[in-house]
């Protein structure tokens, strides 16, 4: 395999005293769709945070197609093709549908902070707005305020807007997390079609979800990563079903 | 899997929040007429006004009006475009026309150039110290951006009687505009000549401060303001952006300035102290930050209220801080807002049904109101005329402020009004929810 996508040498993070992340090596290959699982207070979001710059890391690197991410910003890493949505819906609520997937072109498309560009009058913002909301399903709600749509509406919307820019690396915390079992199969599809060929790194509690969608699988407890592999062989792994699958299918019951 | 079996979130009043306003909307209607009408409408009303008021008080007042709707369109590039809130906005517009006056005052550069381009030298000014303040202010928004605003404001006001040189400390720096080159001929030297100039500019100005709005920079200034990190994902530094917003509202501020300048011929402390900074936020937040248009309105109703209400009465400030009041607790988007909240009624066609209601609660409203004011009148006219002086006007009636009889009727309309404000009230609401979703009658 070539350089990965993304990888992660020694990434610990501390909040004082309380060591969130403890040492983390993985490496996510071109056009994976991988899958961080785990329970609760695991650590999984505060993982993404890290990758993205949200938080900076208290030892270790992320690199993003072999290049440290070291000191960047948030907006210095999407412009190298790193995107992500949020577990808490984030999106731009009093701008249409539209104007939230159109936003997330600009930068991609070149423009930066043009003011001598008039929108409006961008061909190929315009109709790369629309071919993104045809692909999320959203065209019809076009002119409304993203606020108005419904939760799972707003969950697409923020997928559309996380992968409008062209980033090829593309991290989804709980795309389906509060969703019905239609709404999930709604976004498992989306997600399936609109990462086509990108790399995908997702955080998922809902199993069904990360078994169908997942290359791989890397268990996340207590802030390490205690099993990586296909989901056969995760799943199959005797420390993961004690840890993890065991009790979540206790759940279940 | 289709959208079917999802909740549908239309509601029957979806339509009162999809703004009309929306480029989206505006480009499905599309053709370049409907853009360019109001526009056309403004040129031609900035045209025809002086025909219509003649007198030189009132082209003064006007060329009042289109200075501040300059400057609060400026100001609302940073509130209600880019969510910066600014204590300290008089600053750029202050230091656009101090550098103004100082040109006009370089006898040799001066006589070369034409006055109508003087203000892109104050819009130069207010704009190069909009990137250094900006460079340093714009890391945030909210509280702390607005705190050193709030601080770089009063430290350039309290400069202004340290560093006389540029500032002209108290008696502030005076010119005089007719030293310019002759434009085509026209020295400038009639009141006329300036509305002209002024109109020229605000029209300018408005038409660059919109198109700025429709560029990727002023999109994304809405983005940012929305919510700034969502933004940082995409691509942009939340900063930046608002810097560049902060930097074209300073020169549209400095123009705003350098406009003062040539009408006034003196500028002072005044013009960029914290009141002044105070007064356009006041402006703008009446006309509505959440329009384009909003703080034009802002501009126009409340010079009115300075000029015309100020010869009335001498509690007008305490009326436009009532005004201001009422517009934060009860209409926060402002004239604007409330001339837009009645589009989808429109759309459905059922303004209409609104006609009588509103006659019968805003009639009485107003009448009330007026008995309020009343009231408020005759109180000061009590306490603070001159003993002996107890005869007073208002609404053109002349009575003894200190009789009973005035005071038992301006009671009784006061309690009157607001009353039969109060009970038709709930029959407005109800025929306004009608108006406002589809479908028929309930």
């Amino acid at each position: 395999m070539s350089v990965p996508a993304l990888e992660l040498t020694g990434l610990k993070k501390s909040f004082g005293k309380a060591e969130i992340i403890r040492g983390i090596d993985l490496s996510i290959g071109k056009s994976e769709r991988h899958a961080v699982i785990g329970p609760n207070g695991a650590g999984k979001s505060t993982l993404f945070n890290l990758i993205t710059a949200r938080f900076p890391a208290s030892a270790g690197t992320v690199k993003l197609h072999g290049e440290d991410l070291a000191g960047l910003q948030p907006y210095q890493i999407n412009r190298k093709g790193l995107s992500r949505s949020f577990q808490i819906t984030n999106i731009f609520p009093a701008m249409t549908v539209f104007e939230n997937v159109r936003c997330a072109l600009l930068w991609a498309q070149g423009y930066k902070y043009s003011f001598w560009h008039l929108v409006n009058r961008k061909r190929d913002l315009t109709e790369g707005a629309e071919a993104i909301l045809e692909q999320i399903n959203l065209s019809e709600r076009r002119n409304l305020p993203a606020g108005m749509l419904s939760y799972a509406e707003q969950r697409a919307l923020e997928i559309g807007i996380t992968i409008a820019g062209g980033a090829d690396v593309v991290m989804l915390d709980e795309p389906t997390a509060g969703m019905s079992h239609s709404e999930t199969d709604y976004i498992t599809d989306l997600i399936m079609k609109v990462t086509q060929g990108k790399t995908l790194i997702m955080v998922e509690h809902d199993m069904g979800v990360v078994f169908g969608l997942a290359d791989r699988i890397s268990v996340l407890v207590y802030g390490e990563i205690i099993a990586t592999g296909k989901p056969a062989d995760v799943r199959a792994d005797p420390r993961v079903q004690e840890a993890y699958l065991g009790a979540a299918l206790e759940a279940e019951h | 899997m289709s959208e079917a079996n999802q909740p549908d979130p239309a509601d029957p009043n979806e339509q009162i929040t999809t703004d009309p306003s929306r480029p989206a909307q505006r480009m499905r209607a599309g053709s370049m007429t409907l853009t360019l009408m109001p526009w056309i409408v403004g040129a031609i009303a900035l045209a025809v006004m002086p025909a219509i008021f003649q007198s030189n008080s009132a082209i003064t007042i006007m060329n009042q009006m289109w200075i501040t709707v300059v400057f609060a369109l400026s100001y609302n590039m940073l509130l209600g475009q880019g969510g910066m809130l600014s204590f300290g906005h008089a600053v750029y517009a202050g230091v656009g026309g101090f550098a103004s006056m100082h040109i006009m005052n370089m006898t040799d550069f001066f006589s070369a150039l034409p006055l109508p381009v003087l203000p892109v030298f104050g819009g130069l000014f207010g704009m190069g110290l909009a990137m250094i303040v900006g460079s340093f202010s714009t890391r945030n928004a909210g509280t702390v951006f607005a705190m050193i605003s709030l601080g770089v404001g009063e430290l350039i006001a309290a400069s202004s009687v340290i560093i006389v040189a540029f500032f002209g400390g108290e008696e502030g720096v005076s010119g005089d505009r007719t030293y310019a080159q002759p434009f085509f001929g026209n020295e400038f030297l009639q009141q006329i000549d300036v509305y002209y100039l002024t109109s020229f500019w605000v029209l300018l100005s408005a038409a660059l401060m919109y198109l700025w709005s429709r560029t990727p920079v002023g999109r994304m200034a809405n983005a940012v303001r929305d919510n700034p990190e969502r933004a940082e994902f995409l691509g942009y530094s939340a900063r930046w952006v608002r810097f560049y917003s902060f930097v074209a509202s300073g020169f549209f501020a400095g123009v705003a300035g350098g406009l003062f300048a040539i009408n006034y011929e003196i500028l002072t402390e005044e013009n960029l102290n914290t009141a002044s900074s105070g007064v356009i936020l006041l402006v703008t937040f009446l006309g509505g930050v959440g329009f384009f248009f909003g703080p034009i309105i802002g501009a126009i109703a409340f010079t009115l209220l300075q000029t015309v209400l100020s010869l009335q009465t001498e509690l007008w400030a305490f009326y436009v801080g009532a005004l201001f009041l009422a517009t934060v607790m009860f209409f926060p988007g402002g004239l604007a807002g409330l001339i837009m909240m009645h589009v989808p009624a429109f759309r459905l066609g059922k303004a209409g049904l609104l006609v009588v209601p509103y006659i019968k609660t805003l009639v009485p409203a107003a009448i009330g109101t007026l008995g309020l004011c009343a009231l408020l009148e005759m109180t000061f006219h009590v306490r603070h005329a001159a003993t002996g002086d107890n005869e007073m006007t208002l609404f053109w009636m002349t009575f003894d402020s200190h009789a009973i009889l005035p005071w038992i009727i301006a009671i009784a309309i006061t309690v009157i009004g607001l009353g039969i404000t109060r009970v038709t009230a709930p029959a407005l609401k109800q025929v306004w929810n009608e108006a406002n979703s589809a479908g028929g009658a309930s």
